[in-house]
Order: structure tokens, then sequence, then C-alpha cells
């Protein structure tokens, strides 16, 4: 165990620091529930391309920089600590591209990693239907094989910025006959294909951050297919992985929120009469940090080789409820101004908090709920019976 | 940076491991309770044979010389058993402060070459503690005075039994009288190695009760296989299994700032107040947790002295008040983090907290 930072990795963090200084933009962006707060971050994640940021873990031929984990950690710091704009493309690059890269065909990574990561193509999941929430083994949706193609009929939903993005990566049932989680496939579909509607879903903030997505009659190719036909619950568990796991919600989000929750604690201080907040105050920037120490670790055992399991959904459990936690003592210290809505003259700080309040909400819903969470833990983790 | 501990650690780790779930099952702790000090000599010798009180014993007094990181995962497994042995006391608790002090007092080095072939056992005493551990057995006792440290063999003082909630924990009021003789250190140096002494104690118990916990979770998942209602195993209904995986999380986030608080106390000692203060807060909550789900799961059974599962909740309720309880170390962290000068962010995850 070295838990210091090699000079390389200073430099790095350096050099990080640097190059976000001179390139986030100094107005936040409009929301990226927005049309024109979209097209803002587009922008944005073009340029984090240009400059090779956009996704340091990926190989150089993919626009990366082949940066370990670690050194993943510090990039993440060092972005929430400059403030830089969250990241519209996040299923693509954090969920999508790692898949790819386990699973895909050289032809489709050179096809689809290299516009994902340059940003000129903004990616979707739909895997959620009306029937199938939490029991994803539910799906319906079919994608019935016509020659070189797949015809899909059926309906998503929840799908998160699928309003405004380019393409949609799917679980659909490729054999009508199949149940459950056999003879389901991983397939993309572009969200201007003929036959496919999006229709818009306003979020508890009243932006359209997710849509429906029908699909008639819809025609893709076979190649758009992700690993073999009948695979699909399977690279969707892996998908999954990553999702609950590491890469969607590294720590340095949470550490960011706690100190900014530890510095609204130190200016409200003398008019907070609540006396259990101070606690929760301390304890939410203690669990923040046990978050980042045991993403350090993980990261340290990846990195000699080993693997992550069902121990995703401890982290998914714990990240969702501490951002729950934050933002509700936040709420507390704020008081009476906490329902304002930012545009309110009388809001002063209290819009960052309240927009991160409402979304906190949906933390333990999104990317399979927690009670999923727990009961995976109870029967994987820790062989509890199933029946 | 690397943040896992090494092959040699962990393979030792489970050496031990193995040896201890051998040598110290429920049987073996409820025997030693019908016993007059609760102890076991031959257990002790096995320990000292697999080098376990030599380990954080320098080189020169005959040790290997190793540090809190390489010992924090087999006071885990002491936790694990429920170990009723002061193995975490004596090994890494008072062993340090010893070594602080050998080269310039005999009896310090003296002392600690017993430590490593098991000729002596050393008990600690510290103000943040009402009592003192296991002094009965102790052949010498670390006595702190205001800023001084006295070294007294155990005919030099009187005990007065106090009885635990644990029947394994021995517990003792020490009544002494210093002198000049007697006193090790005094001033600024004892001052600060009472405050490292206080660390080491209490990463001991943080490391003890996060191998508590995950054994009362162990025992439980067990029980709610075996146990049918409603023609079933209880274990398949999900308010158990939400109660466990609960159990589960905290412990799992225990560790990560147990083996931060480890490295810091092995590394930079004067910086370690705030690792150790979070790792004594929440290991004390995942054992908490645990003992407190785990009764739950058992039923009134759990209520019973029969059923094995108190001898872990009751180390874990004497554990996580030991070495400073939550208030303590809360005020410690409150402290630090809320002063207007504190400099906090994610950059300094690794930096000098505290
Ligand atoms: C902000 C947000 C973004 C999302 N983005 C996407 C996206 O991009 N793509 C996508 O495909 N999906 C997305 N989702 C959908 C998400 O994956 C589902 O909401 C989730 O899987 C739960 O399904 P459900 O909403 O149908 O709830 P349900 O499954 O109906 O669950 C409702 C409640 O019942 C509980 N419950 C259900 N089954 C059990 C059980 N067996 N044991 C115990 N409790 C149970 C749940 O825990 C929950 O509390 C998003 C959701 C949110 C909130």
């Amino acid at each position: 165990m070295d838990l210091n930072y090699t000079p390389e990795q200073l430099a790095f963090r350096q050099e990080v620091r640097q190059w976000l200084a001179e390139h986030v933009p100094a107005e936040p962006l409009k929301s990226f529930d927005t049309a024109e707060g979209f097209e803002q971050h587009r922008q944005w994640e073009k340029t984090l391309a240009e400059g090779n940021w956009g996704m340091v873990t990926w190989p150089k031929e993919y626009g990366g920089r082949g940066c370990n984990l670690i050194e993943w950690l510090i990039f993440e710091e060092e972005y929430y600590r400059a403030k830089a704009p969250l990241r519209v493309n996040q299923n693509g690059i954090f969920l999508l591209g790692p898949t790819l890269m386990e699973y895909g065909t050289d032809e489709q990574k050179q096809r689809f990693i290299t516009k994902m990561a340059s940003g000129e193509e903004m990616w979707a999941q739909g895997w959620s239907e009306p029937g199938a929430g939490s029991d994803m083994a539910a799906i319906r949706s079919k994608a019935i094989r016509d020659g070189d193609e797949y015809v899909i009929n059926g309906q998503k939903v929840w799908s998160t910025r699928a309003v405004f993005a380019d393409w949609v990566f799917c679980i659909f049932r490729t054999d009508p006959e199949s149940e459950r989680h056999h003879g389901l496939s991983f397939i993309f579909v572009p969200l201007d294909a003929p036959g496919v509607t999006v229709r818009p879903i306003p979020q508890l903030d009243g932006l359209p951050g997710f849509a429906e997505i029908f699909f008639d009659d819809v025609r893709v190719p076979v190649q758009n297919r992700l690993g073999d036909e009948g695979q699909g619950w399977h690279i969707a568990m892996a998908t999954a992985g990553f999702e609950r796991g590491l890469m969607l919600r590294s720590p340095a989000r949470f550490q960011q929120t706690a100190k900014r929750l530890v510095e609204l604690y130190r200016d409200h201080q003398n008019d907070i009469l609540d006396l259990s907040i101070e606690d929760a105050v301390v304890k939410s920037f203690l669990d923040a940090e046990a978050y980042a120490l045991s993403t350090y670790q993980t990261a340290s055992r990846l990195i000699k080789g080993g693997k992550i399991g069902a121990e995703a959904s401890l982290n998914k459990i714990f990240w969702s409820e501490l951002d729950q936690k934050m933002h509700e003592t936040a709420m507390g210290i704020l008081g009476a101004r906490a329902e304002l809505l930012p545009h309110s003259a009388a809001a002063g700080d209290v819009g960052n908090w309240l927009d991160g309040f409402l979304f906190a909400q949906s933390g333990p819903i999104y990317a399979g709920t927690n009670e999923i969470q727990r009961n995976i833990i109870a029967e994987r983790l820790l062989g509890m019976p199933r029946k | 940076m690397d943040f896992t501990f090494t092959e040699d650690q962990l393979l030792f780790r489970d050496s031990v491991k193995d040896f201890l779930q051998g040598e110290v099952t429920a049987e073996t702790v409820r025997n030693l309770w019908d016993t007059e000090s609760g102890r076991s000599d031959a257990l002790w010798q096995q320990m000292v044979e697999l080098g376990l009180t030599a380990m954080l014993v320098p080189e020169a007094y005959g040790g290997l010389g190793m540090n809190e990181l390489d010992f924090v995962l087999l006071a885990v497994e002491s936790g694990r058993v429920a170990l009723p042995e002061p193995l975490v006391e004596t090994a890494m608790v008072a062993t340090p402060l010893l070594a602080s002090l050998a080269q310039k007092d005999p009896r310090c080095a003296s002392l600690l070459e017993k430590i490593a072939t098991g000729e002596a056992r050393v008990a600690v005493q510290h103000s943040v503690n009402a009592l003192v551990a296991d002094a009965h057995i102790a052949d010498w006792l670390l006595l702190p005075q205001g800023d001084q440290i006295h070294l007294l063999a155990r005919d030099q003082v009187s005990l007065i039994a106090q009885d635990s909630v644990d029947p394994s924990r021995k517990l003792f009021d020490v009544e002494w009288q210093g002198s000049d003789e007697t006193c090790l250190a005094r001033g600024a140096e004892g001052v600060a190695l009472l405050a490292a002494t206080l660390n080491r104690g209490a990463l001991g118990a943080a490391a003890q009760l996060v191998g508590l916990a995950e054994a009362m979770v162990q025992i439980s998942v067990q029980y709610t296989t075996d146990r049918q209602q409603f023609g079933k195993a209880i274990g398949t209904n999900q308010a158990l299994k939400h109660h466990m995986a609960d159990c589960a999380v905290k412990s799992e986030f225990a560790k990560a700032p147990l083996y931060r608080a480890a490295y810091t106390l092995a590394t930079r000692p004067e910086h370690a107040d705030f690792a150790v203060s979070h790792a004594k807060v929440v290991a004390g909550e995942a054992a908490l947790l645990a003992a407190k789900n785990s009764i739950q799961s058992h039923g009134a059974m759990g209520y019973t002295w029969e059923c094995d599962l108190h001898i872990w909740m009751k180390r874990a309720w004497a554990l996580d008040k030991f070495w400073g309880h939550a208030g303590f170390h809360k005020n410690r962290l409150h402290h630090w983090l809320l002063k207007p000068t504190a400099k906090i962010g994610a950059d300094k995850t690794f930096g000098e907290q505290g």
C-alpha cells in the first residue's frame, strides 16, 4: 500500500487543472435538458475531445489517453473541482463505451467509439419498458430478423436525454418464443430512423429529461447488434456493473457536493437551529470520503487484475443515499428559502441546491432501485436463500 | 498510489484467520468464561509462536519490525472470532509505546524482548477509558498520570475487578503510586506518546468492530437460512434480506477508512487523528447495526444466553465505547472539519488532515 501520488500523477493533476482552467466555460451552460443547453453541452464534449480529455481511460486510438483508473479518479477530481459542465453523453462514454470495448467487433469500435468520443454522436439508453422496470427480464419489445436487418416493434420508456440524442442502445427480444432473460439482444438504433417516435417526458423540474420511444417497423442492419444474438442479458448486466459500480458516479462528484455543504454550513453557522445538522454535515463529508477511499481501493485492485461483481450494488446504495442525505441537509440549512426556484429574487444561492435535491430523489431509483440492489447483496454477496 | 495490501500481508492474514477460526470457537470462548482468569496461556503461547506478539517489536529487540498496517487485518480477524485474549492491546497498542522509549530506557527494551518471546504481557491505561483491560494477567502496566507515563509491575499495583456485560472482558480499576523511578516519560513527550497510544487503541478497536460486524452478519445469514417459518426459510423474506444488506453496506464502507487509518498511523502518525476517528466512528456504527439487525433476525433465540450471538454483540457494544466512544471521536472530527481554516477537497483525501 502506498497512499501517495507518484510525481507523474501529481504532474497529471496539474496538467488537467491547467487545461480545465483555460477551457471550462466561464458562464454555466444551460440545462442539457433544453435544446439550447444540449447543443452547448455537445459543443463542450467536442472541446474536451479536441484536447483528448473526453475519456482519459480509453486507448489513444479512440481519442483517449490510455490512463489507468487512478489517473481517471484524479481527472474526475479536477473536473468537479473546476465546476466543469456535466457530461451530456454519459450514457455513451461511461456505460456503452466500456461495454463496446469488451464486446464490440473491431468495426463496431471504429464506427461507434470514435464518434462517441468526439462528441459527434450522443447516446441514450433504452432498456426500461412500461411493463419492465425493476423486472427487466419482462422486456417485450421485439427485434425480428429479416435477412440482414432487424425489424423492431415496441416501446421503451424513461430513456434519459433521448429527446435530443442521436442514438439509443436497447435490449430487444430477438427470439419471439423466448421468455425472461433468454432470447434478448443488445441493439443500437438511430433515433432519426423511420418508424421511431420520441415523446418527451417532463421530470420533476419540468424539463424533458427523459422520453418514451415508440418503434414501429423500424429497420436496422444486423451490424447494429452488440455481441451474439441472445447474449443481450449478459451484456446488459456487464453494462449495469459499470453503471452501478464505478464509472457513472465517480466519488469526486460527491466530494465536491460535500465540500459545498461544509461551506454552506460555515456560512450559515449562526442561524442554524436544528442541532442534528452539524452532525449530518460532518457525516456527509466522511461518507463522501469513505466512498472515495473505497473507490481508490477498487481501482487499485482492478489495476492489478481484480474484478468488480455484486459489490457494485454496495456502491450504488451508498452513493445514492449519500447524495440524498447531503441535499436534505442543505435544504435544512437553507430553511425557509429552500423551496424557492433559482430565478426568484429572494432565492440567493439556493438554486443549485434545489436542483440537486430534486435530482437526488431519483438516485435510489435509476440504475436499478436500491431495493433491488439490497436483494442482490443479500442473495449474491451474502448467500441468503432465494426461495 | 496503490490502495491494496501486499500478497504477503494477505497470505499472513489468511493463515492467522485459519488459526483463529480453528482455535477460537464459541465453545472456546464459553469455556473461558468459567475459568478464573478468563484467559488461556496455551492459546497465548500459540499466538506467540505464530509471531503475533513480535510483529510490532523492533528487530533490535527480537521482533519483526512491522507496523500498524501489517497488523490491522489481524486485528479484524481477532474481532471476527471475538478473541478474548488481549492480543491487539499488547501487540499493537502497548508495544509501539514501549518501542518509542526503548532507546533511552532499558526497562522498555527488555520488556519488548519479553513480549516478542511471550514471556510478558502489558496492559495500558488511558484517560479516554474508564478502566484498564486485562490488568490481571499483565506482567507490567503502562499507567498515565497527567502528562506522565509510568511503568509498574503488577505486584506494585492493586486491582479492583469491574464486571462488564461481556463476560469475556476483564476490566479493572487500578490503584497505584508512581515515583520518579517508575516514570518513563513526561511533558510534551508524554502527551505525544499518549495521543499516539489513543490512536492505536482506537484503530485496534475499530478493526475488531469490523470483524465483529462481518461475523454477526455471517451468523445471521446462516441462522435465517436454517430456520423455517410459514414453511420456508425465514431468510427468503425480503425484510430480513434488507436488514442484512444494510449491514453489508455499513461494513463495506468502514473498511477503506479503517485501512487509511492504519496506513496513516504507520506512515504519518502525527497526522492520524482525523483518519483514526473516522474509522472508529464508522466501524462502531457498522458493528452496532449488525448487532441490532442480527438479534432481530434471530427472534427470541437471539435474546438468550444459550445462543452464541451475544458473544459478538456484547463485544461490539463494549468496543464501540472503548478507546473513545462516538461522541469523543465525532468531536475531534467536527472540530477539525468545521473550523474555517480547514482545507478540504477531493485532492486532499490523502493529505494531512487532522
Ligand atoms: C432519472 C431517471 C433516469 C432513468 N434513465 C433511464 C434510462 O436512460 N434508460 C432506461 O432504460 N431506464 C431509465 N430509468 C428507469 C429506471 O431504470 C427504472 O425506473 C428502474 O429500473 C425501476 O423501474 P420502475 O420505475 O418501473 O419501478 P418499479 O419496478 O415499478 O418499482 C417501483 C417500486 O417497487 C419496488 N420493487 C419492484 N420490484 C421489487 C422487488 N422485487 N423487491 C423489492 N422492491 C421492488 C422498487 O424498488 C420501487 O421502489 C431512469 C429512471 C430515472 C428515475
